[in-house]
């Protein structure tokens, strides 16, 4: 179609030859603070209390959870971590799919999904989530509520450190998504909604 | 000032309910951004801005260099890039596409990109069905309007609004709370994501080191979009790329406190091809259609070129005392408030709606809070005055128009024709020319007569072709 075509009219309006070496960009910005583990894991459930999710450390993963799902139907992802912690092993909960339409139809119905999540940050309240063999996006996305846990090791100081330990973040996955928060609207007359939709709860179990 | 750019600013002026949703949201909205950039909470924002504005100049002047790292990466993880002159171009691809696969239902999440080149009605025309899923912009199609600001696309509608709409195009009965109204788009949004064939997404940037498409947005749309469908189709301005995946430090601190006040969006969605072989799910086909659409032509001026710049966060609309009272349907294309005002004259051509660089008291306030550093007041002076310049030029044609008819009135007027040659032959000066050399001393300046010196008319024939014609 149209590449060459538009490819010269940009190389002619700011005067570049084709296959000429660009500029020398910007130096890459990231500050990295020096923030001990503790002060982390409180900036990280403050942050997401803020935002209205729940956060909670040093609660047993496994029991947390068996009460969460009490009466509810819940779908967790193949994480060895999750396996680890006892949860994808409780009663109640589906785990193991790797099907995509039948992992599909069970996340449209659960009630709650689990996950792991690779790193979180402590300064936005955010989970990192790459898709991988063993997490699927539809756990964290279909189910009206979303569990995650996440190992203590795993909780970065922010974006700026994410970037620097994760560079080139498609190196590893087709997929990472950020998640700071319940999923949100306030589109009607500027009224908060929480869960449109992606879920509208959000728990973070730090171990 | 046109007829309809008046009609729309009086009936927004007059409208009282309007002119409160307008100001409280965008008042809001407003708010919460200055809090969260304020020196306590972000202390070095203005640095960021520096650094966001010398990567996006680096990313508009090397520009080509970037495209290509951009198309290199997507294909070598199995990605396709598709480049488009405009909306025609863009239309064709997608139904050509949808037509192969058998596809018919689309999902589409936020982008201002489809927005100016009408891709639902283009696709809708052809028998797709393509669905909005942001709740605004959801609202905003139901009631078949655009939207009405960059970020919230249906602030200019009331509960009661939404209701009437719903009601109407859901054949439900009507529900006026916000939160129930969110749910209803809601169930009947998620059967059209499990549905659908094709999502189609925008971006809020291209990565070119890494081939990605990154997408910001808090409902979770863009994400179902992008990975429920087995086709996703991100359609993206050639502008959006920038050089690095570690840029993103700086572009989503600042996009998310622009735009909402938000430290962070509610999803950011790092996009870098289709699902890879043991991904679960995901898109099984990822393509990016790199769109033009008159962005090049803004590209050769160095400082209209900064248009390009925008990250559409919207902070300049809310910032904006014209927007503010006028609103977002008042302005003639679907970018309104300050940065509409700078990019339409130069997409749609400065004529289109020639007082619109004019309905700014350029008063700054959209400079100061545009987290790129766009200079708008000053690209406002510059169209300013090229409105002028081609209103005069205008003014020039229509005196050659004028001779011109004058000139078509002689040629097809036999009699009036011959009295003029007559009439040149009386005032011819003689056999040896001279007939227009010798000028009257006050025309007769030094370069009039500099050009004059080496030619002149022919003198006139005694007789007329025409009369020599009649004497044979």
């Amino acid at each position: 179609m149209s590449r060459d075509n538009i490819l010269h009219r940009v190389r002619t309006a700011i005067g570049r030859s084709a296959g000429a070496p660009p500029d020398d960009p910007p130096p890459v910005r990231l500050r990295v603070p020096e923030v001990d583990p503790d002060a982390r894991i409180e900036s990280l459930i403050a942050r997401l209390e803020a935002l209205a999710g729940k956060a909670y450390y040093g609660v047993d993963p496994r029991a947390f959870v068996a009460d969460a799902i009490r009466g509810r139907t819940a779908v967790a992802s193949n994480s060895p971590f999750l396996a680890e912690c006892g949860i994808a092993n409780l009663p109640g909960v589906r785990s193991g799919i790797t099907d995509r339409d039948q992992l599909r139809e069970i996340c449209a119905i659960a009630d709650i999904g689990i996950t792991s999540a690779d790193y979180a940050l402590a300064d936005t309240g955010t989970l990192v989530l790459l898709s991988t063999p063993c997490e699927a996006r539809m756990i964290s996305l279909l189910p009206p509520a979303h569990i995650a846990v996440v190992p203590r090791n795993r909780i970065l100081t922010g974006l700026d450190e994410l970037l620097s330990v994760l560079p080139d973040p498609a190196a590893a996955s087709s997929s990472m998504v950020l998640i700071t928060g319940p999923s949100r609207t306030a589109d009607i007359e500027q009224i908060l909604v929480r869960g449109v939709h992606g879920p509208g709860q959000i728990t973070v179990l730090i171990v | 000032m046109s007829v309809e750019f008046d009609r729309k600013i009086h009936e927004t002026l007059a409208d009282a309910h309007l002119q409160l949703a307008v100001y409280t949201a965008t008042g809001r909205l407003k708010e919460k951004r200055i809090e969260c950039v304020s020196a306590g909470a972000l202390p070095d924002y203005q640095e960021l801005r520096s650094q966001a504005n010398a990567l996006k100049r680096h990313a508009i002047e090397n520009l080509d260099y970037y495209l290509e790292e951009f198309e290199r990466n997507v294909e070598a993880r199995g990605g396709k890039v598709v480049y488009a002159k405009d909306g025609t171009e863009v239309a064709d691809f997608i139904l050509a596409l949808a037509k192969e696969r058998g596809a018919r239902l689309i999902v589409k999440s936020k982008s201002m990109t489809t927005e100016e080149i009408d891709l639902n009605e283009r696709l809708e025309h052809h028998g797709l069905e393509s669905v909005e899923t942001d709740l605004g912009e959801y609202i905003v199609q139901l009631a078949h309007e655009r939207p009405y600001h960059i970020v919230a696309p249906a602030l200019h509608k009331t509960r009661y609004d939404v209701a009437g709409i719903f009601s109407r195009r859901l054949h439900i009965p009507a529900e006026t709370v916000p939160e129930k109204q969110t749910a209803i788009a809601r169930a009947v949004l998620r059967e059209k994501f499990l549905a659908a064939d094709i999502g189609i997404s925008g971006a809020n940037f291209l990565v070119a080191d890494s081939g990605a498409v990154v997408l910001v947005e808090n409902e979770g749309n863009a994400r179902l979009t992008t990975s429920a469908p087995r086709i996703h189709i991100a359609i993206a301005g050639i502008e959006k790329v920038i050089p690095r995946a570690r840029d993103l430090a700086v572009f989503l601190k600042l996009l998310a406190r622009s735009a909402t006040g938000q430290l962070l969006s509610v999803y950011t969605s790092f996009l870098s091809g289709p699902r890879l072989a043991a991904e679960i799910d995901g898109p099984d086909e990822f393509i990016v259609v790199l769109v033009d659409n008159g962005r090049t032509r803004l590209l050769p001026d160095r400082s209209k070129r900064e248009s390009l710049f925008c990250i559409r966060c919207g902070a300049c609309l809310n910032a904006c005392p014209v927007y503010r009272k006028i609103g977002g349907h008042s302005f003639p294309w679907v970018y309104s408030g300050p940065i509409g005002a700078i990019i339409t004259p130069q997409f749609m051509g400065i004529m289109h709606e020639p007082s619109l660089p004019f309905a700014s008291s350029l008063c700054g306030a959209c400079a100061e809070v545009c987290p790129v550093k766009i200079d708008i007041p000053k690209v406002l002076l510059e169209l300013r005055s090229e409105v002028k310049k081609s209103e005069t030029r205008e003014k020039q044609n229509r005196l050659e128009k004028l001779a011109f008819r004058a000139f078509a009135f002689l040629m097809t007027h036999p009699r009036l024709y011959e009295l003029a040659g007559r009439m040149a032959r009386a005032a011819a000066p003689g056999e040896n020319g001279g007939w227009i050399r010798t000028v009257a001393p006050p025309l007769n300046l030094p370069p009039v007569r500099a050009w004059l010196g080496g030619r002149d008319l022919p003198p006139p024939p005694s007789r007329s072709f025409r009369e020599m014609w009649r004497r044979r």
